[in-house]
């Protein structure tokens, strides 16, 4: 092919992807070789505009798509002769799309500039630096974590299409990654998995949501370096820090109308490639009670005092960093919802008003948490030419829990329940990668303790324990081609868990463990047998999955995982009446392992103006552990249901649908959906708690010129959970002095909710580099009646109503 | 250099693990005293020398076992006991006396009592700190025919006693939240 001529004429198509500004700073430097043949080789390097390599950043031509390398240089070989569209990006940095003509071996260097305005909430993540290449990750940036500053890590969680979440009141959010919650999610802090009594319904992930820097989501196990045992999914939450020279702080200050409180997070950030780093992190919240429409929700307030800090050492061939994190925080809890037998509970789902409704007040009485968590981490990795490394890492956690509840007298002051966590964790993980393959592998082993203390004259809900974990993972990554990528891992564990714990000689046998379990007693006190269980486990886990790219704009993603989960703490050892739910939790020592197979494929196609991203999965679950209403129980406070510990075959299937549509440059319509199915398939029934269909829309509005305006309207439809096990019980109340049966529905789930909820921000220059963002929101902008079935205070009392909220960043 | 610090540091997880065995703490081996919980409810209703006791036992709290209920006789009709109720907890060593810590915190707790119409009357004879009824002592006024049923005792923790109704003795709007209920089959005769 001949080459008509020595300058290239390069047409560049700024896509004004949002509210885009300016000019995106872009660089072409282009390279003459001289000899056309039918088939071009493209090359050269991605920075930032201060010329810092980004390795992983993406990179369409024509029909291919590569990555740059750790220095941030790509290559994408075999590109026809033609006109082809190059598609730069980096999360986190404006993209870069431009129509060039290719007739040779060219060199094209990108400056990306970074994305400072606050849009593309979920962003697209793909084969480098991701969690597992097969999976399609869904990231929450940190401009929209941002936003919750004030909330919980939970609700900021709900912007990934698929999660939701269950809560206690409004302040105790767990997160629900496709309809699986508590010990089947794993939360990463740092690359540490938080142990935080995570088996808890009521216990939220003790972690400060402005701490997070980034978020990941996967759904299903097959993050392996983290564990074979998150049969739900993981959260990966990762620090804020700078690889630049620089020394930045941020502060943001909330206040709310609801809960009239309010927080603020300051943190100072020192970056640096090589030599000395560190970041430091502190947030204040204070709030009172919530307001519902009709009342206040007495006893809600919360409190939170955190800290977070790093420094780290970095060079060449070797980084060391130490990590500290303090999580404090004092959370009340909805005085109605303790109950003192199955007639107070009948009462308040009946009433539909509150027992107790007082004035408000920033006071928190009981019942209500306090917790506390640390976390201290270790960490030295060898790098080796930019191909290979080697990390040590020592983590210790220790995680305090106290619940008080309504008590007599001076017992008031004393918590109900007192835990306390100590968790240590070694790893060793190793990572090599060439140019089409990548390798990882590592070891890990923790012993943890819990300690019920004995003092709260209360028999503790979980025993005190000690548990050995050692782990061993593998996984391989090969690109085949620069459009199919496989992933597999595989993954072994073993544990071994050692508890003390007293049961009451009546219930030892009523659960018919004394042929059986003859082995663990080891004392005996009055009416008391003191035993010793222990139990061992091995698991395997593995995953398997692979990324086909058709074409530039067509990405299928599958993947098969197989995960292990043992029984937890309070799976094996509840023992007694829960007050908030008026139900007698038992565990069970003969459960066994629970093992998930599931399959998970998404299929996403971006066009100029439209992109979608549909993710259908299958999670079939042998030995699903569940509560399951058993019988009745007749003590001095009337008759409870009892609820034991059973496994089952269970299936879950479910859809996530994500889309995004470009009305005009100005204007952005986001649509997400999610369903999921649960079914008991032994008992051919549905499964409990599983979240209803929700389906949110948000239009966007967004003016770089007028102060980087942004305006929001959310619409939130949650549907009612019409697939649900019926566990209405009946109870005898007295009328007139008589006992008259009557059904307690403590199954039927709530009506359907639609919610609208408001967001402004404009962006302001302060002075030299300083700006500030101003934000102004409101939540719930009709004041809008409702309950949610994933709420565990559903019987007692509405939702909060509308909460009006302004914000200050300020960025210096 | 690397393999020191490592080393170190396996040997400061090595000191941990062991610090903090099970078995080093002496706590873990004794049963948790729990003084809070309701064993036994015991009324006691009086008439000149005729004394009928009604007890409900339940010595293993929340465990599965049902409480024993007794009762020593019947009542008379047409005749006004004076009735007394006590709380114990016979789980704590020496036995816990409730009643006198509720009298202390006579303002957070009620005692209600229920039974049909002709049953008779219920009426209290005590007062909390504020004036309202406490309910630890009342008068039974029974009633004019011969009757057997349940007589229902509930300990109230935390009532809104200023609800409709309730310092007459009805539970309806007393909300708080229950501590005991104690259902006693009585008869009542000539």
């Amino acid at each position: 092919m001949l080459i008509p001529q020595r300058e290239w004429v390069i047409r560049l198509f700024i896509f004004e992807q949002k509210m885009q500004q300016k000019k995106v700073f872009l660089y072409c430097v282009l390279f003459y070789c001289g000899v056309g043949f039918a088939q071009f080789r493209v090359n050269g390097r991605v920075t930032t505009d201060k010329d810092i390599p980004l390795a992983g950043s993406h990179i369409h031509i024509g029909p291919k798509t590569v990555s740059s390398d750790d220095t941030g240089n790509y290559l994408a070989p075999d590109i026809p002769a033609g006109k082809a569209r190059i598609y730069v990006s980096y999360l986190g940095y404006k993209s870069i799309d431009t129509l060039v003509v290719i007739n040779d071996d060219l060199n094209f260097d990108f400056k990306l500039k970074e994305n400072i305005t606050s849009l593309n909430e979920v962003g697209v993540v793909r084969t480098n630096n991701t969690h597992n290449a097969s999976m399609r990750e869904q990231r929450i940036r940190q401009e929209t974590i941002e936003k919750y500053s004030s909330q919980t890590l939970g609700d900021a969680l709900k912007e990934v299409p698929g999660i939701s979440s269950l809560k206690t009141g409004s302040t105790v959010v767990k997160p629900i990654i496709n309809g699986l919650y508590g010990s089947r999610v794993a939360v990463i802090s740092n690359n540490v998995k938080l142990e935080d009594q995570q088996w808890g319904t009521e216990h939220a992930p003790n972690f400060d949501v402005n701490a997070a820097g980034k978020i990941t989501v996967i759904k299903g196990a097959s993050g392996l370096q983290y564990g074979g045992d998150a049969v739900g999914g993981l959260v990966i939450l990762e620090p804020l820090a700078s690889v630049r020279d620089t020394l930045f702080g941020k502060s943001i200050a909330t206040l709310s109308s609801n809960g009239r409180g309010g927080s603020i997070s300051s943190s100072l950030h020192k970056g640096n490639q090589y030599g000395w780093s560190w970041n430091a992190l502190g947030t204040f919240k204070y709030m009172g009670d919530r307001q519902a429409p009709d009342y206040v929700l007495s006893n809600t307030g919360n409190r939170e005092a955190n800290f977070t800090g790093d420094v780290k050492f970095a060079r060449k061939t070797y980084d060391a960093s130490i990590f500290y994190s303090f999580y404090n925080a004092e959370i009340g809890i909805l005085g109605a919802s303790h109950t003192g037998n199955v007639t107070d509970l009948y009462n308040s789902i009946n009433n539909h008003v509150p027992a107790v409704v007082n004035d408000f007040t920033y006071t928190i009485g009981n019942p209500k948490q306090q917790v506390n968590h640390q976390l201290v981490k270790a960490a030295l990795t060898r790098y080796w030419d930019d191909t290979g490394s080697l990390t040590f890492q020592y983590a210790y956690q220790f995680n305090k829990r106290r619940e008080f509840d309504v008590r007599r007298g001076d017992y008031s002051n004393l918590a109900a329940l007192d835990l306390e966590l100590l968790t240590h964790t070694g790893q060793t993980d190793y990572k090599r990668k060439s140019q089409n393959w990548a390798f990882k592998a590592g070891i890990s082993g923790s012993y943890q303790h819990n300690f019920a203390n004995p003092d709260t004259k209360v028999r503790p809900l979980i025993p005190t324990h000690e548990k050995f974990d050692t782990g061993l993972y593998g996984i391989f990554n090969f690109d085949f081609s620069d459009s199919f990528i496989v992933e597999s891992g595989i993954r072994y564990d073993f544990s071994k868990i050692d508890a003390i714990k007293f049961y009451q000689k009546s219930r030892w046998a009523e659960r018919g463990y004394d042929t059986e379990f003859s082995r663990f007693i080891f004392g005996e006190q009055s009416s008391q047998w003191l035993t010793k269980p222990s139990f061992t486990f091995h698991n395997l886990s593995a995953s398997v999955g692979f990324r086909k790219q058709f074409h530039h704009d067509w990405d299928w993603y599958a993947n098969a995982s197989l995960a292990s989960r043992n029984p937890n703490p309070s799976e094996l050892f509840s023992d007694g009446l829960h007050h908030a739910t008026g139900i007698i939790e038992l565990g069970e020592l003969r459960l066994n392992q629970e093992k998930a197979f599931k399959l998970s494929t998404t299929v996403q196609k971006k066009w100029n103006l439209f992109s979608i991203d549909i993710n259908p999965y299958l999670n079939l679950i042998q030995d699903y552990m569940f509560l399951q209403p058993v019988g009745f129980e007749t003590t001095i406070r009337g008759a409870f249901p009892v609820w034991e510990y059973r496994q089952t075959n269970a299936r879950l299937a479910g859809l996530d649908l994500h889309s995004r549509l470009q009305l005009s440059p100005r204007w952005t319509h986001d649509f997400t959906a999610a369903f999921v199915a649960g079914r008991d398939l032994s008992e051919n029934e549905d499964l409990i708690d599983m979240p209803p269909t929700n389906l949110v829309n948000k239009i966007q509005y967004a003016r770089k010129d007028w102060h980087a305006l942004v305006l929001e309207l959310k619409s939130e439809w949650v549907c009612r959970q019409n697939q649900y096990p019926m566990n209405n019980f009946e109870t005898n109340i007295i009328v007139d002095g008589l006992q008259v049966p009557v059904v307690v529905d403590i199954s039927t789930p709530p009506p359907a909710y639609h919610l609208l909820h408001f967001y402004s921000e404009v962006k302001v220059k302060v002075v030299g580099k300083t700006s500030a963002v101003i934000a102004f929101s409101v939540q719930n902008i009709l004041n809008t009646s409702y309950r949610d079935y994933l709420n565990r205070q559903r019987f007692f009392a509405d939702e909060s109503g509308r909460n009006f909220q302004i914000q200050l960043k300020i960025n210096y | 250099m690397k393999n020191i610090q490592t080393s170190s540091l396996a040997l400061l997880a090595l000191t941990f693990f062991s610090a903090c065995s099970n078995d080093d703490n002496p706590a873990v081996y004794i049963p948790v005293n729990e003084e809070e919980v309701i064993t036994t409810v015991t009324t006691t209703l009086t008439n000149g020398s005729d004394v009928v006791t009604l007890t409900s036992r339940d010595l293993d709290g929340d465990g599965p076992d049902a409480p024993v209920v007794t009762v020593s006789g019947p009542l008379k009709k047409n005749t006004v006991y004076t009735g007394a109720v006590t709380f114990l907890n016979e789980l704590a060593t020496p036995t816990d006396n409730i009643t006198a810590e509720i009298e202390e915190e006579s303002d957070e707790h009620q005692i209600f009592y229920q039974a049909p119409a002709t049953f008779g009357s219920f009426a209290y004879t005590d007062t909390d700190v504020n004036g309202k009824p406490l309910g630890l002592n009342f008068t039974f006024t029974t009633g004019t025919d011969n009757v057997s049923g349940d007589l229902i005792i509930t300990l109230i923790h935390e009532p809104n006693k200023n609800g409709a109704g309730v310092s007459d003795g009805d539970i309806t709007n007393a909300a708080g939240s229950t501590d005991a209920q104690v259902i006693y089959p009585i008869i009542i005769a000539d």
